[in-house]
């Protein structure tokens, strides 16, 4: 394991009068795919949210190549170098694919290499491009997203159950995405409740129950030990493979 | 085998007019109501009266879109109702009315000149005062109170009230006559040899106020249509969170929004009171009524439903002052009525997510 890029360190965070996490401590290596996993309710996507200054943090630390950046206001976390993919995609609608990109690149100009590797990985966004985002379907909406997040360089991608109600062809797509994310060594922290889609991806994982961590390893570990994936995830992996 | 050429025909021509008229209903209900609204009074009134009437119509709902534009963007920005958006009209109009009285007092038969340089000037103060008191009224009023309509409205009609009484402070509780310059009184003379409208007097300052509502008009949809500006404004008004989560911050593109909208509220006042050539501290009050049925009409949050919502309810309001004088101040009401029926969401709804 690498330098972290990221650390949570006894991370509390409540939403409403719910106390949803307790003490998350999360490291996130640089240049590399950290999966986080565990079952719906653990307090992923608020994790997330959290380190992305949406969801206010109570008591503890994240610290981002460095700097803490607990408290700081989402638009300067964004500009400080991390992407958010929210589980709903936030994707634009009434704007088209274009537009959603035009504002995706913050600095101004997109980066006309870039857009060309885009179109390479997710082809249906040159096809739509002019196109309202709110048409599209549910696996080029995520692509979109995706899209979004990488149009500049960033040096952390947070994505939240991109797979979510997909067709496996699609999620494959995506795979491949995630796969030459990896290999321009973008550190990438998932949230996933498809194992299969984690364990082809994921180098080192996290698992949260009740709002803490549970248990932190590589991923090549937990996909040998099926009596760990019981304990952490109850899965039944046999009928899946 | 001759199914597939079935649904092509369907798809494309050979449809009855009837079928076409209710897709254009379906498709653009603001054009259809407009179209309806422009052509039924033609059979009840005499072409001439109609085209003055029109005219006028279109003159008063462009002033009305400047008044309730500013209001629409900053609903649909920030889900925030400013109540107090008629005390920006209210200021705007006493403001472009001093410089006026100031420049226009001894040249009462001033030139061409002297009478455009009175009126650029005042619209220009009266954009930069209530601009001024935009930003003023955000600051103080309107950010302790984000998220929560009702204390919204609680707030921005007791901000608006102070406005007017501090109106009334500096300007006096009489009622002030507004100089309008002399170039921009009368008419202009159709010739007889043009059918319909020939032989008629069109107001001067009329085509003024439609000739600057349509390029404000112009203005705003271009920049919110193709410039990255618009671009956010837009995406703003989907999903603010978003918009955040790519760096931009979203309070500060809400304080330029309210703040150019303030300024348009305020050069809407300062046109209204040209054109009625009196004002009161309470004008804006008054126009609010017309500027909320507007921008329901229209569809809240939405620039283009609240150019139509405008025009129409201007034309409605002359049309039926024409036909029926008592029944002018029901029409507007009644209007969004029958529209709220037949569309709940406005003509040209904003969808959020």
């Amino acid at each position: 394991m690498s330098e972290p890029i990221l650390s949570l360190r006894e991370v509390y965070a409540d939403i409403d009068q719910y106390h949803i996490l307790h003490g998350v401590d999360l490291d996130v290596p640089a240049g590399e795919l950290t999966v986080l996993l565990g079952r719906n309710g653990a307090g992923k996507s608020t994790t997330l949210r959290t380190i992305m200054g949406l969801t206010t943090l109570t008591k503890g630390q994240v610290r981002f190549q460095g700097r803490d950046i607990g408290g700081t206001a989402t638009p300067a976390i964004a500009r400080g170098g991390i992407a958010f993919v929210p589980e709903n995609m936030g994707i634009f609608g009434q704007l088209t694919v274009r537009e959603n990109m035009v504002l995706a690149a913050v600095s101004g100009a997109m980066d006309e290499q870039r857009l060309n590797w885009i179109f390479e990985v997710f082809p249906p966004l040159k096809k739509f491009w002019n196109r309202a985002a709110g048409n599209l379907s549910g696996g080029q909406k995520q692509m979109l997203a995706i899209a979004r997040a990488v149009i500049e360089p960033r040096e952390l991608l947070l994505v939240d159950e991109p797979t979510k109600g997909l067709a496996p062809a699609i999620i494959n797509d995506l795979a491949d995405a995630f796969e030459q994310l990896k290999q321009q060594r973008v550190s990438i922290l998932l949230v996933e409740q498809n194992f299969n889609f984690s364990r082809r991806l994921g180098q080192s994982v996290a698992v949260m129950s009740d709002g803490h961590i549970v248990h932190r390893g590589t991923m090549a570990e937990l996909a040998e030990d099926e009596d760990l994936q019981h304990e952490l995830l109850g899965l039944g992996l046999g009928a899946h493979q | 085998m001759s199914a597939p050429q079935d649904v092509f025909d369907a798809d494309t021509g050979n449809r009855s007019w009837w079928e076409k008229l209710r897709a254009f209903r379906q498709d653009k209900p603001h054009l259809f109501l407009l179209l309806i609204m422009v052509v039924i009074p033609l059979f009840l009134m005499p072409s001439s009266t109609w085209a003055v009437l029109t005219l006028s119509g279109l003159a008063m709902g462009a002033m009305l879109f400047l008044m309730a534009s500013g209001m629409t963007l900053t609903f649909g920005l920030m889900n925030v109702l400013n109540l107090a958006h008629g005390s920006f009209i209210s200021l705007g109009a006493f403001a472009g009315a001093t410089v006026l009285t100031m420049w226009l007092n001894d040249y009462t038969s001033g030139s061409l000149w002297v009478n455009l340089v009175a009126v650029v000037p005042a619209l220009l103060f009266a954009l930069v005062v209530a601009g001024l008191l935009g930003v003023l009224f955000e600051r103080l009023v309107i950010r302790p109170v984000y998220g929560d309509h009702l204390k919204q409205i609680l707030v921005t009609v007791g901000g608006s009230i102070i406005v007017m009484e501090l109106l009334q402070v500096i300007w006096g509780s009489n009622e002030i006559p507004v100089p309008r310059p002399e170039a921009l009184r009368g008419a202009l003379l159709i010739s007889d040899a043009i059918p319909i409208i020939g032989g008629i007097a069109l107001e001067k300052y009329r085509l003024l106020a439609v000739i600057l509502g349509l390029g404000v008009y112009a203005l705003m949809l271009w920049v919110i249509d193709r410039t990255r500006l618009g671009i956010l404004i837009r995406a703003g008004v989907e999903n603010r969170e978003m918009v955040e989560v790519h760096g931009y911050r979203i309070r500060l593109l809400f304080l330029a929004v309210f703040v150019a909208g303030s300024a348009l509220a305020g050069i809407g006042g300062a046109m209204w009171a040209m054109y009625r050539e009196i004002i009161t501290a309470h004008m804006g009050e008054e126009l609010m009524i017309s500027v909320i049925v507007v921008i329901i009409l229209g569809g809240l949050g939405s620039v283009r439903g609240c150019f139509y919502g405008a025009v129409l309810v201007g034309l409605i309001n002359l049309y039926v002052g024409y036909l029926e004088p008592r029944l002018a101040a029901v029409a507007t009401v009644g209007l969004m009525v029958a529209v709220l029926m037949w569309r709940p969401q406005g003509l040209i709804p904003v969808i959020k997510v």
